[in-house]
């Protein structure tokens, strides 16, 4: 694990490639962690990549629900030389939840960043086939949402289908 | 008078010339237009329900002729909410929902949330309650393996082997039951340590399985490694290699079959497994009869892991002393006050967890299975995330059996695992 001074060390190196690319760092429980601007999230990681991270481990999407920029992603790399992980994250706002898609680098994401705009609604820019993954295609809305509510979902079933009645009351 | 010459017992029998003769290698290059018409691919739906898909997937396959030149697999006919659900439990009543994901995986998927659960809170886990995670972890890896190789023995047409890996399988779950009263979604790890300490007469079971399974997996490789249509169907079958594994991020038996030795247990130890002698099988070119027999490689060094777990399990507490965490001793509750106290405070509330995000990976049977998790300072997860090695290895689906024979799809579907429940959570 990168400790708290190589971490800003990293944090340094990258804003010098990349002007205001880091945010905020972040050291919780020996892990480090780094903030970027959701515009730089593709330069971050090709840079991240030359440093040793050469491996995506996971993306996950969050909700900072009532927090403001509400939605977050958040990539897991990893350096299987070194031993070494290391997560970025970025803060999209809910009335603009765009991200540069890290598909066309990093193949793993493609499913993953699917569930995420299925779940949390955060439209990938660039990614190749941006549908619902695990929803069904014509879902309303994004269920992880923090305000989404629990156990709102009306069951269909085909006996009331049949009987061709309100499934809803 | 001579005896008639007797042809030489190794000549091969006429039928296997004449089926080697023919060159079906032809079939795997594009076919030209016969007569100018065009030709055209055939789009074939296979599943949500097939008995080969291993669960509910749903494979949208692109065929010329027989060969695959596309395939999507659709998912999220059993996605059930469970990380939503999470949300709405205090941390401890999390453990019986997560578990649920891949279902061949429980103590992995409570193990996952646990250790990441452990990891916000900076909470100790007692040398004991590492060793007896070890040891049902370890039980579970070969109790999941052999499911695989039953299942998988049953797509290439081996019906017995099913039997066998099932028998041995079902002791795994009766040691299961007797440690914690559940054969599947245990409960047994907790936040702090492990559930219960482990009851009279199971060290005698564990050992009297470890003792009988090593020669179990020889068996199953007398059965199927020298077996023709075994090798037929898994060797040189749908390889992929290294570097591209690697980007699609696969891990687990799929990426050691194509030689990289990464396992999670040896590089970046959890639980203890730094205390641990044990080798990690790798294969060479990647293809479907690597996979295989590193699984089977694996289920072995399971059982040394096992062996090794009941020689040095350590005395002491088998659950965290931390009162605020783990439940107290059912006996302090007639004395103590304070022991009511917590008590009555876990079991309405829970225990407040200090705010902060955790990603908490691990080897799981089927590669990194990682668990974020997200806490906002109360008792229940803000946020918890699975990362499902099923489901990120499906991804490599499409670009392993592409120019392949559909028949090939159906041996390298059950050489990659899926759990459909860890897919779809």
């Amino acid at each position: 694990m990168p400790d708290a001074t190589g971490l800003e060390l990293l944090a340094h190196d990258l804003l010098d490639a990349e002007p205001d690319s880091v945010l905020d760092t972040a050291h919780f429980r020996g892990k480090g962690a780094l903030q970027v601007r959701p515009e730089a999230i593709r330069p971050v990681l090709e840079l991240l990549r030359g440093k040793g991270f050469t491996f995506l481990a996971s993306v996950h999407g969050v909700d900072y629900y009532p927090e403001e920029p509400r939605l977050g992603v958040q990539y897991e790399l990893l350096d299987m030389s070194a031993l070494d992980r290391l997560t970025v994250r970025l803060r999209v706002p809910l009335d603009a939840p765009v991200v540069d898609s890290v598909t066309p680098d990093w193949p793993t994401a493609d499913h993953q960043e699917r569930e995420i705009y299925d779940m949390f609604g955060v439209i990938f820019t660039g990614h190749p086939d941006l549908r619902r993954i695990l929803m069904p295609e014509d879902y309303e809305g994004h269920p992880q949402r923090r305000d989404f509510p629990m156990g709102g979902e009306p069951v269909l079933f085909t006996k009331d289908e049949a009987l061709r009645r309100d499934y809803t009351q | 008078m001579s005896t008639p010459t007797r042809p030489p017992t190794t000549r091969p029998t006429p039928y296997r010339e004449m089926e080697e003769s023919i060159d079906l290698s032809a079939q795997l290059q594009h076919v030209p237009a016969v007569g100018g018409a065009e030709q055209e691919l055939l789009t074939l739906n296979m599943g949500p329900h097939h008995p080969a898909t291993h669960g509910v997937l749903r494979l949208l396959v692109t065929l010329e002729g027989e060969v695959v030149r596309d395939l999507k697999p659709i998912i999220g006919y059993v996605h059930t909410g469970i990380e939503k659900t999470a949300e709405d439990k205090s941390y401890w009543k999390v453990i019986p929902i997560v578990e649920r994901m891949d279902y061949l995986a429980y103590y992995f998927n409570a193990m996952a949330f646990c250790g990441a659960t452990e990891t916000l809170l900076g909470l100790e886990v007692p040398k004991r309650a590492q060793y007896l995670r070890v040891l049902h972890l370890e039980l579970n890896r070969i109790m999941s393996h052999l499911v695989w190789l039953g299942t998988s023995a049953l797509d290439l047409g081996a019906i017995s082997m099913f039997w066998y890996c099932f028998r041995e399988r079902e002791t795994i779950l009766d040691i299961f039951e007797m440690s914690s009263g559940q054969r599947m979604h245990t409960r047994y790890i907790q936040v702090g340590g492990v559930i219960d300490d482990i009851p009279a007469g199971f060290e005698e079971k564990v050992r009297a399985f470890c003792a009988v399974m090593p020669e179990r997996i020889e068996q199953y490789g007398d059965l199927l490694n020298k077996n023709e249509i075994v090798l037929r169907r898994l060797r040189n079958v749908c390889p992929l290699d290294e570097a591209t594994l690697l980007e699609l991020g696969v891990t687990g038996p799929l990426l050691r079959a194509a030689g990289n030795p990464w396992d999670l247990r040896k590089a970046m130890p959890y639980s203890s497994y730094e205390d641990f002698d044990f080798q990690i099988p790798v294969g060479t070119v990647g293809d479907n009869y690597d996979r295989y027999v590193v699984r089977l490689a694996e289920m072995k060094e399971s059982v040394k892991i096992v062996e090794q777990a009941l020689d040095g399990l350590p005395e002491g507490p088998f659950i965290t002393e931390d009162r605020k965490v783990a439940l107290p001793p059912r006996h302090e509750l007639a004395t103590s006050m304070e022991a009511l106290i917590h008590h009555f405070k876990l079991v309405t509330e829970g225990f407040r967890v200090p705010p902060g995000e955790v990603y908490y990976p691990i080897e799981g049977p089927r590669g990194e299975l990682g668990c974020f998790v997200r806490s906002d300072g109360s008792s229940k997860p803000a946020r918890v995330h699975m990362r499902d090695p099923s489901f990120v290895n499906l991804q490599a689906t499409a670009p392993m059996v592409r120019d392949a024979y559909i028949a090939d799809l159906i041996a390298t579907l059950a050489m990659l695992d899926p759990i459909l429940g860890g897919i779809d959570r």
